[in-house]
């Protein structure tokens, strides 16, 4: 399969290109730069393969949750690109991303992952792997304060992500000794949601280019007098 | 050179496709008017949400209206400022994505520049130079355009907009917003001799606006009045008066001051029917021949997008695939030539 994968999702941007097994791929940390970036590093994969825009037969994308502009753009070029090839999308969590790159990096099998929401909130996910080495949700993803996450009911469990920068204090104190360890410095990658992408296309769990939207987690987003 | 041309600066989702032989083959347009209506005015996050959702089906909807296929599209037009940043960036998320999959150059298109060249959509289309009087809920300028791609602000709103002072005036009459059309029918009841409101900055030179006092003006004066149906509608008669003889005296300023012959007016306000057939007079009695855009290339649409696109194109002008949004930018900062 030729598959293309693009994340803006948070202050990182990056792109993998997956051919047949083989994977390349592109990541930096640049907040603000993702419009300048991520067309040109979806270029430069596809012509180092020799192929156009047209030959993919599949995109993915992080569709949130994460800064709601940023997964406007990565959304908006992927609904272009599938549109314009007439391929399907798999929209893939940026928690799972996180908690599927923290199972190959580290090898954990349960995840606690967490990415900064602003406004004193995180969204949250509890991911386990399954027999096929790819990571579930165990519990619906949410936004919420740190002290109202969902909790695990047993285990250790390894926490990820920028929400574990920011509130690891909070969040230990809620989770005790469930928690094994956690990295906080950690973005959704593109290249690691190359499994759950396969994963996606294999289940069918695949939707056409109008289809391919953001997933916000908050939504209320306008202040109203109660 | 076939366009398909994407306006998304603001709350309307427009689309089109223009060809530079063929004229204009089709054009599709949603309003999010409704869902920014029960908050008073355009929620910016609230309008991103729902360009995305609506984008790409429009984007079908005309190429089937338009018996247009995917290969037959030359480039991709883009607004590209100013406006909303994150309403602006979907467009350009997706035009730019479109052109880079089907291998065609990319515009990104100063949204004004649409407005102020809707009127070459239409039959007659105006020659250059034109004066352009560019009135809508964001802008209220003045431009001399000499040619395309050569715009001069002659003046400009220091404050509201036109079309920003007809809905906040809606809007303390208590009708809702948006109000300005509103606020034009029920000036339609108005007895115009009830109130004189003042013509704002018509007294000294220059060919600048401000419309900010006048809704102060309307507020003072509604609340020293018994507040029944007729003085609401007195009210509206008067400010819109003022609104409309304002930009008429700045026009034939403008006019006298330009030497130029032909008056284009553009923008949502620029629907306003008393406002065209008084700019008609106005045009009759100085001999200069005045255009308008139909209703619907007045207010936001992916038309005018097109066309502005397909000119620039054809110069040979695109975007590298770094693409941008430019919420504030100056028309006059946009400079190219077209020979």
């Amino acid at each position: 399969m030729k598959l293309l994968v693009i994340d803006t999702a948070t202050e990182a941007c990056s792109c993998a290109l997956y051919l047949d097994g083989e994977i390349q791929d592109r990541y930096v940390i640049a907040p603000r730069q993702h419009t300048s970036l991520i067309l040109p590093m979806a270029d430069e994969l596809l012509a180092e393969a020799g192929l156009k825009p047209t030959q993919l037969e599949g995109i993915a994308f992080g569709c949130g949750p994460g800064s709601f502009t940023g997964l406007r753009i990565a959304c908006g070029v992927v609904q272009g690109i599938a549109f314009a090839a007439d391929i399907p999308v798999a929209p893939i969590s940026s928690l799972a991303a996180l908690a599927q790159a923290t199972y190959t990096k580290y090898g954990a099998v349960k995840v606690l992952a967490a990415i900064d929401a602003r406004m004193h909130e995180v969204y949250w996910g509890r991911y386990k792997i399954d027999d096929k080495d790819i990571m579930r949700c165990e519990s619906k993803e949410i936004v919420c304060a740190p002290n109202d996450i969902s909790l695990p009911s047993e285990g250790q469990w390894y926490g990820v992500g920028t929400g574990w920068a920011t509130y690891a204090e909070n969040l230990k104190a809620k989770l005790g000794k469930m928690v094994q360890d956690y990295q906080g410095k950690t973005y959704p990658q593109a290249s690691a949601m190359i499994p759950l992408a396969l994963a996606a296309f294999q289940e069918g769990k695949i939707v056409s280019a109008e289809d391919a939207l953001p997933v916000y987690l908050r939504n209320k987003v306008v202040q109203t007098r109660s | 050179m076939r366009v398909l041309g994407i306006e998304t600066s603001c709350d309307e989702t427009g689309v089109a496709v223009y060809d530079t032989k063929q004229g204009l083959l089709g054009h599709a347009l949603y309003s999010q008017t409704d869902i920014h209506a029960q908050y008073g005015g355009v929620v910016p996050e609230l309008a991103s949400r729902d360009h995305i959702r609506k984008l790409i089906p429009l984007i079908k909807t005309l190429l089937n209206e338009s018996h247009t296929k995917p290969d037959e599209i030359d480039g991709i037009a883009y607004t590209a400022g100013p406006g909303l940043v994150g309403a602006l960036l979907v467009g350009a998320a997706v035009g730019r994505s479109l052109a880079w999959t089907w291998q065609v150059p990319a515009i990104g298109v100063h949204h004004l520049e649409g407005h102020l060249l809707a009127a070459m959509l239409e039959e007659p289309a105006p020659s250059f130079p034109f004066l352009a009087l560019l009135v809508s809920g964001g802008h209220t300028q003045l431009v001399e355009v000499a040619e395309i791609g050569k715009y001069i602000i002659l003046g400009e709103s220091v404050d509201d907009a036109a079309g920003e002072a007809f809905d906040k005036t809606a809007k303390l009459l208590g009708l809702g917003y948006p109000g300005g059309p509103a606020l034009a029918r029920l000036a339609e009841q108005g007895n115009p001799d009830a109130f004189n409101f003042p013509r704002p900055m018509t007294q000294r030179p220059g060919l600048d606006f401000s419309f900010s006092g006048l809704k102060t003006h309307v507020l003072t004066t509604w609340r020293a009045q018994t507040q029944n149906k007729q003085t609401r509608a007195d009210i509206a008669r008067a400010f819109e008066d003022a609104v409309i003889d304002t930009l008429a005296i700045k026009c034939r300023r403008a006019l006298k001051q330009s030497g130029l012959t032909r008056l284009i007016i553009a923008g949502g306000v620029g629907a306003n029917q008393r406002l065209r057939s008084r700019l008609g007079e106005l045009a009759k009695e100085m001999s200069v021949s005045v255009y308008y855009p139909r209703p619907i290339f007045c207010t936001d649409n992916g038309a005018m997008i097109a066309y502005a696109g397909a000119i620039r194109l054809e110069t040979g002008q695109s975007e590298p695939l770094a693409f941008n949004a430019y919420p504030r930018w100056p028309i006059n900062e946009l400079n190219y030539s077209v020979s």
